[in-house]
């Protein structure tokens, strides 16, 4: 409830229910964590099956992938630097380095969708063999969590523009600080386990 | 577009089907015309489809899950009227399938799981002294999905098929190549749906249970409801992920010609079984924990005692619900894991009969040299612990993995996991209903029909699953249309046939029941008509939509009997009334409702483009959400306490029956 505010904690904690928002985003990124980890499961039980179609070493494009993680790798980067900003409540750093992190996760997804295009030209489909399946599921959904994180932070910076900063507008970027820090954690699992991994067979 | 032929669009041709799709339509021109006749629209749009009140959405949670237990228990009288005599004509093999597919589904997630959520919703914020949920909106989100889910699943029938690989849909049998027809979509779909629903239930608990008690309420203060609703919403988050995926990956099998559990191309089916039941086991609890709770809460308060070794009722729970996740290759050791596996989940199943024990002995120990009263919902509780008990005691039985090999399969699971889910479930939502009734409703549900209700379901109930035991020891499979003569089960079977007629006819009593009591009974109720000890006692029945014009302070266990005994906290002064905030209703969540059954829809029959159009409605509803600042409203002073004097008397009402 909008009642007993804090002033003496960050601004998004202020509130009672902003606090509730904020434990009850900790607790749906545990959700996504067994998500993502039931996907990773699957794929441990599925790389190995080639089903006579391409395997890790046909395929895998690792430069385009080091720059796909180094793009996302920086954005968590600047989007800790975005959430600095708003801690020292300045609006225009704020909104300038989360459009720097949406570029770069836009970059990330435009490499990511041009590597896949690149996979399926080479015959390498979610058809193709359980490997595949696996492989472009576990990504695919990395790639869809990305994608709904840039249109909603687009959002949220239209209503950071329109209010300012307020205690509801703070907590609401601080949230998709939380998931976009999130989908880089588990792209670092996906770099290790699938393209890593891969690589050495 | 797809590949549904328009001639099979509907079912036709099968007269107990057309029976069914004439019955809908004329109940849906009922309620329609009904509505219209009575004025009600707008009372329906503005005090219930668009309400955030958890106590309103929890009394729809329930009406959905009386109504998807009428259907579920259609389909099983059918199952039994079919089996009840050798070679019966009945229901065709198919059909037979297709029912007592739609027989689980339903019961478990669409009967068990709203009747719980149900009863959480309305019981939860009360007893511990809040005014709603931590997300009131999202709550009411939670409840039309599930509501959006069930209602896809339940067209099946008369729409394109119902799914036909049991409600455990195995691989490769729920694959595209031995299920081709559209039937298994829906299972994938409504499913997905209504557990989206449920995993934001999950949050929505935790977040309402950790951070909205009242002064004083501290986590071992807690009524044990609350404490087995803040756990059970702990395995959901934990477990419906993965459920999820699973089902997901389905889709993508079935829909996308994806390779995960396919038995060609490097696909696993077992990866199927193993992740079903990695969520599906847990499931089980997550049903069974709140039952326990409502027990606890009833047989405390009729035995007129504090609930007997709380302290190990709460690590029973946890430890239950930890252990839950490590149990699920129980569901399948003729499958081939090896009898070293095997050995470990038994175990491990057999280490779940410890906490399990543990409170079966706290309930009993609650009710020695209490002043037992022997009303309907008591009856529940009482009755539940020896059927209870046969359930668990087999449930060990099967849970050794070399003697399982004997038993799988067969009509003795089924009898089991019946005495199981029924005692544990069933029992517990009835006992709870007729506890809680006059919380919701403020008036009590007829305890001489109610009596009625339970010695009929009670004796259908034994007389139905008992014979089921011995049918399987026997060698009777579960999920076979019919059987031979010679076999020797049809007296067994005619037994259990005539049991369900019986349960039934209790189910229908409590149908009656409601009704009898929504017209006749007494609206001059105390606000505390059992002289009961949690907090949602402490208030009106029923419950204006702000619960608690001052929130109640919590000085120690069964905090309400305290109040009373030690006469302090129940009264109000003028004085003390304050302004209360409240949130606003919303349309969107029933909006999100609708959109998400066409989408459903739509990637039901495999027409992509239009799901794909109708899910732009998805994101336009998420946006217009995000930019919705309403802040909710204020209710002012007068209003409270012109409220508060209508059930307040003179003294303070709650008075009336301190023992």
């Amino acid at each position: 409830m909008s009642a007993n505010v804090n002033t003496s904690l960050p601004l998004e904690y202020q509130t009672h229910q902003s606090r509730m928002n904020i434990l009850g985003f900790w607790i749906f990124l545990g959700a996504e964590i067994v998500l993502f980890a039931t996907l990773f499961a699957v794929y441990a039980v599925l790389y190995q099956n080639y089903a006579g179609g391409p395997t890790h070493q046909d395929i895998i494009m690792i430069k385009e992938v080091m720059i796909q993680t180094l793009l996302l790798l920086t954005s968590s980067f600047t989007c800790g630097l975005a959430i600095y900003e708003m801690r020292r409540n300045n609006v225009k750093g704020l909104i300038s380095w989360l459009v720097i992190t949406l570029l770069l996760g836009a970059g990330f997804l435009f490499m990511e969708i041009n590597e896949f295009i690149h996979y399926i030209h080479e015959g390498a489909t979610m058809q193709t063999s359980a490997f595949l399946s696996s492989f472009f599921v576990l990504l695919g959904t990395h790639g869809a969590h990305v994608t709904l994180g840039i249109g909603w932070a687009i959002i949220v910076i239209i209503q950071l523009i329109k209010r300012g900063l307020t205690p509801v507008t703070a907590r609401k970027i601080f949230i998709i600080g939380l998931y976009w820090h999130f989908l880089d954690v588990v792209w670092i699992f996906i770099f290790t386990f699938v393209y890593l991994k891969g690589m050495v067979g | 577009m797809g590949n549904i032929k328009w001639d099979e669009f509907f079912i036709t041709g099968d007269p107990l089907i057309l029976g069914a799709q004439v019955s809908i339509a004329l109940t849906m021109l009922g309620v329609l015309f009904g509505l219209t006749y009575l004025k009600k629209w707008k009372w329906i749009w503005r005090e219930w489809i668009t309400t955030v009140d958890h106590k309103r959405i929890g009394i729809m949670y329930i009406i959905a899950a009386i109504l998807m237990f009428f259907r579920g228990g259609i389909d099983g009288l059918l199952m039994k009227a079919q089996t009840s005599r050798p070679e019966m004509g009945l229901l065709s093999s198919q059909h037979y399938n297709e029912i007592f597919t739609t027989h689980g589904v339903i019961m478990i997630l669409f009967m068990a799981m709203p009747f719980l959520i149900g009863l959480m919703n309305v019981v939860i914020p009360l007893q511990i002294g809040a005014r709603d949920v931590a997300f009131p909106q999202l709550n009411a989100l939670s409840f039309w999905l599930f509501f959006s889910g069930a209602m896809l699943f339940n067209i099946s029938f008369v729409i394109g098929g119902s799914p036909d690989a049991g409600w455990t849909s195995y691989f490769p049998l729920a694959g595209k190549e031995f299920s081709p027809s559209i039937a298994n979509n829906y299972y994938a779909i409504a499913l997905q749906i209504a557990g989206i629903g449920t995993l934001m239930t999950g949050i929505n608990f935790i977040v309402t249970i950790l951070k909205m008690r009242t002064k004083g309420m501290t986590l071992m203060r807690m009524p044990m409801f609350t404490w087995t609703a803040l756990v059970t919403s702990g395995i959901i988050v934990a477990a419906f992920p993965i459920f999820t995926v699973a089902l997901a990956l389905m889709k993508f099998d079935r829909l996308f010609g994806t390779h995960f559990f396919t038995v060609s191309s490097g696909g696993s089916d077992m990866l199927w079984a193993n992740l079903f039941w990695l969520w599906g086991h847990p499931e089980v609890y997550i049903v069974a924990l709140p039952a326990f709770g409502i027990f606890s809460e009833v047989i405390a308060t009729f035995s007129r005692k504090q609930l007997f070794g709380y302290k190990s009722m709460v690590y029973a729970t946890v430890g239950i619900a930890l252990l839950s996740m490590v149990v699920w290759v129980h569901h399948f050791y003729t499958m081939g894991s090896g009898p070293g596996v095997n050995s470990f989940f038994s175990l491990t199943t057999m280490l779940i009969a410890v906490p399990t024990g543990i409170k079966i002995f706290n309930w009993l120990f609650t009710m020695r040299k209490g002043r037992i009263k022997l009303s309907s919902a008591m009856l529940w509780a009482l009755a539940f612990i020896p059927t209870f008990t046969i359930g668990g005691v087999t449930g060990v039985m099967l849970a050794m993995g070399a003697a399982d090999f004997q038993y799988h399969n067969t009509l003795f699971l089924v009898a089991h996991f019946h005495y199981v889910l029924i005692p544990g479930v069933v029992f517990a939502v009835f006992a709870g209903l007729y506890y809680w009734w006059p919380k919701m409703f403020g008036h009590m549900l007829n305890e001489r029909l109610g009596k009625w209700h339970f010695w009929l379901f009670n004796i259908g109930f034994n007389v139905t699953f008992m014979p089921m035991f011995f049918l399987g020891l026997n060698g009777a499979v579960r999920r076979s249309y019919t059987y031979s003569a010679e076999s020797g089960f049809a007296p067994l079977f005619l037994l259990s046939a005539i049991g369900s007629v019986i349960l039934a006819a209790g189910f229908a009593v409590f149908c009656y029941n409601i009704y009898w009591s929504i017209r006749y009974a007494d609206r001059n109720i105390s606000s505390d008509p059992w002289d009961a000890r949690t907090l949602e006692w402490a208030t009106a029945s029923p419950v204006q939509h702000y619960n608690f014009a001052k929130l109640p302070e919590v000085k120690s266990f069964d905090a309400f009997w305290q109040m009373k005994k030690n006469n302090e906290g129940l009264t109000l002064k003028d004085s003390e009334i304050e302004e209360i905030h409240m949130p606003s209703n919303s349309g969107q969540p029933f909006m999100m409702c609708v959109i998400f059954g066409v989408v459903g829809f739509f990637l039901v029959f495999e027409w992509f483009i239009p799901a794909a159009i109708a899910s732009v409605g998805i994101i336009v509803g998420l946006i217009y959400r995000s930019f919705d600042y309403n802040d909710g409203y204020h209710i002012p002073v007068e209003e409270i306490s012109k409220t508060e004097s209508t059930w307040r008397n003179e003294k303070g009402e709650v008075h009336k029956h301190v023992g």
